[in-house]
């Protein structure tokens, strides 16, 4: 098992006609990921690699009956996006594109809270259950199907993470990337829930970052409610306070979202933390 | 982004919030007839992009010409907290009986903007927010529905302001609010907000950080950019598409992906080391691109040693090595490189690096560890 996606996904892909949806739409593809139909406005009735296209969201989903999207679009068109595909009543988006302004995200969310529809990211790499589906784009070669569940706020470094797990014979039932804006979709407490809840993880990771409190969140839900073990990383202990690195919520604001209180509040709870990346399949080896 | 003072409060204007008809001078001499016009009292102004302007003396009442002229001189020629002050504001000075905050930020916790007032205004409200928490007013707001009127309403009541003045606090309030839907900010802030001594209210200063995600459809207010808010390494970055960010040690990081950007850093400190930047280069690594960011990092005297770590994952490690090889041939330098590259491809990709005199890693850890002893056998 796994969670979120897996072999009943049916995936429709947003904006798969530009140059990196139909790049990673290939991908998907030919890691078996079954895409039943893009959308891309104005090119209705086409067929790109072999996949339907329709104008919108909602006749792409009458036609296909998709259950997952995936949204490749530029910024200024990902909120409306997110809000065509969720109310064509998709019941999970997942939008990889970054630089989605924070207004347009914190409204886009208040309304999917509204409808009930689950959202991944923005500004993420997506998910992945490996065998069975891969929304988004995280490497398939690197995964390996396995009892680690994995939830992070960055893309490459859960690579790191999951190339470490790999190679040492650990495979994941999912790899969750939430992504690194401030607002976000479904976020680590979720995630972790979802994990606790599935038989085959027997193991979770989170990788977290500087910015926000929603590791400590985290940690306190552990507390309360995973009895699975869990291992943690958090980058950033190296980050100057008040500067962005990179992601729009990897900032430390105000004297809050440092690392030292992220690795605090996980060692408080018992998550053992890594200092390094790898280690944090070294920490989860030891545990399964 | 954040924008200056005096082009917040003209924003603030257009929206109907009261704001003292000051204008900015460039020298000591136009601040003088600045003053004349718009009568004396005058407050002097620096503009210039960092909080604690005041206790840097870049505030000043100037009662006659000469003295307008003198303040406007001296705060022309300050730095303060080292960014140079270009211009002066020059405002009516207005004579307050009370100074109170109000503010609107993105609260991430909740995912909905906050708007927040306090009587304790004049002060950072980090501050208040630390000592007299009891002091700050807060109100969720729902973003699609906006700020609404009663939710104002409640904040001027709450902050125990004459109910005289509790209607044009309302307006102040939702005028600010379009503000910050209209320009995509990430905060706007009114601190303080004067009530005067015949008791109306006017914004005596105003801030507003713009979200830099949304300026692509703010070009009018992106033309406002004060260069002087990012060093000259930084614009360049920002001009070539990379996340970059300068810091106080010796080892240069090139790194594809913010998170794995940040952990290359925390390792290389692990070791022993010290990073000299945060650099994300995005996806790929594209020779032009490659070689941006090989300036900007080389740029930094500091710099004694250059970290690549680029997980390839869909791009293939041996055209991530050929982008750096070719980049090398674009940017002369003798500064040591070391290369550690994760990928389809990563062994031909390690050859091709080895075969251009470059260090190369199969691990983070081993490319830290390799970089740090690099730099510590040349001290």
């Amino acid at each position: 098992m796994s969670i979120l996606v897996d072999q009943n996904t049916r995936l429709l892909v947003q904006g798969i006609t530009g140059r990196e949806g139909m790049f990673h739409t290939k991908s998907s593809i030919e890691y078996g990921t079954n895409v039943v139909a893009g959308v891309t406005p104005g090119r209705g009735g086409e067929t790109v690699l072999d996949v339907p296209i329709f104008n919108t969201v909602s006749e792409a989903v009458r036609a296909t009956a998709a259950n997952v999207s995936v949204i490749y679009v530029p910024a200024g068109g990902a909120a409306d996006a997110m809000l065509e595909a969720s109310a064509a009543g998709i019941p999970l988006v997942v939008c990889i594109t970054e630089r989605v302004p924070v207004q347009d995200m914190m409204r886009v969310k208040s309304e999917f809270n509204k409808r009930g529809t689950k959202l991944i990211g923005p500004n993420c790499p997506g998910l992945i259950s490996p065998d069975q589906a891969k929304v988004g784009i995280i490497p398939g070669n690197i995964c390996k199907a396995g009892p680690v569940g994995l939830v992070s706020r960055s893309g490459t470094l859960t690579y790191e993470v999951v190339d470490a797990l790999t190679r040492q014979g650990n495979g994941q039932s999912t790899c969750v990337g939430i992504g690194g804006d401030p607002v976000r979709g479904l976020n680590f407490v979720e995630i972790l829930e979802m994990f606790q809840n599935d038989p085959d993880t027997r193991a979770i990771i989170a990788i977290g970052e500087i910015g926000g409190t929603d590791e400590e969140k985290a940690a306190l839900y552990i507390k309360e409610h995973v009895t699975k073990p869990v291992v943690a990383f958090i980058a950033g202990q190296t980050a100057p306070p008040g500067k962005r690195m990179g992601h729009a919520g990897a900032i430390i604001e105000g004297g809050t979202g440092t690392a030292e209180e992220k690795i605090k509040a996980f060692q408080a709870v018992g998550v053992p933390v890594a200092r390094y990346p790898v280690e944090c399949a070294e920490l989860i080896a030891k545990v399964l | 982004m954040k924008l200056h003072e005096h082009q917040s409060k003209e924003l603030f204007a257009r929206y109907g919030i009261p704001t003292p008809k000051g204008k900015v001078a460039y020298d000591a001499e136009t601040a003088r007839e600045i003053a004349k016009q718009i009568g004396l009292p005058v407050v002097v102004k620096a503009q210039v992009l960092v909080g604690g302007r005041g206790k840097a003396g870049g505030v000043k009442v100037a009662k006659t010409a000469d003295q307008v002229e003198e303040y406007a001189s001296a705060i022309l020629g300050m730095s303060i907290k080292g960014l140079p002050v270009r211009k002066v504001l020059i405002d009516p000075a207005v004579s307050a009986q009370a100074e109170i905050y109000l503010g609107i930020v993105v609260d991430r916790t909740q995912d909905a903007p906050v708007m927040m007032a306090s009587a304790a205004g004049g002060v950072e409200i980090e501050e208040v927010a630390r000592v007299t928490p009891e002091k700050i007013k807060r109100q969720t707001i729902d973003p699609l529905l906006g700020l609404q009127a009663y939710q104002a309403r409640e904040l001027g009541f709450g902050i125990g302001l004459d109910k005289k003045l509790v209607a044009e606090f309302v307006k102040i309030a939702l005028g600010l609010y379009r503000v910050f839907v209209d320009t995509d900010a990430s905060l706007v802030e009114i601190n303080p907000l004067f009530i005067t001594t015949d008791n109306t209210l006017i914004a005596a200063d105003g801030k507003l950080v713009l979200d830099d995600s949304a300026l692509d459809r703010h070009h009018d207010l992106e033309a406002l950019r004060d260069a002087d808010e990012e060093n000259q390494a930084e614009r360049e970055a920002r001009t070539a598409g990379l996340s970059f960010v300068k810091l106080d040690g010796n080892i240069g990081c090139m790194v594809n992906g913010a998170g794995l950007a940040m952990a290359t850093m925390d390792v290389i400190k692990f070791y022993g080391g010290e990073p000299a930047n945060f650099l994300d280069i995005g996806g790929g690594a594209k020779a032009d691109k490659v070689a941006a960011a090989l300036r900007i990092i080389l740029a930094d005297q500091n710099v004694q040693a250059v970290l690549f770590n680029i997980f390839g994952g869909i791009t293939r490690g041996d055209e991530v090595a050929r982008g750096i090889v070719e980049a090398l041939g674009q940017v002369k330098t003798n500064v040591p490189m070391v290369a550690r590259i994760v990928g389809t491809n990563a062994e031909e990709g390690r050859r091709i690096l080895a075969d251009a005199h470059m260090q190369t890693a199969a691990s983070l850890e081993e490319g830290a560890k390799l970089a740090v002893e690099i730099v510590k056998g040349k001290n």
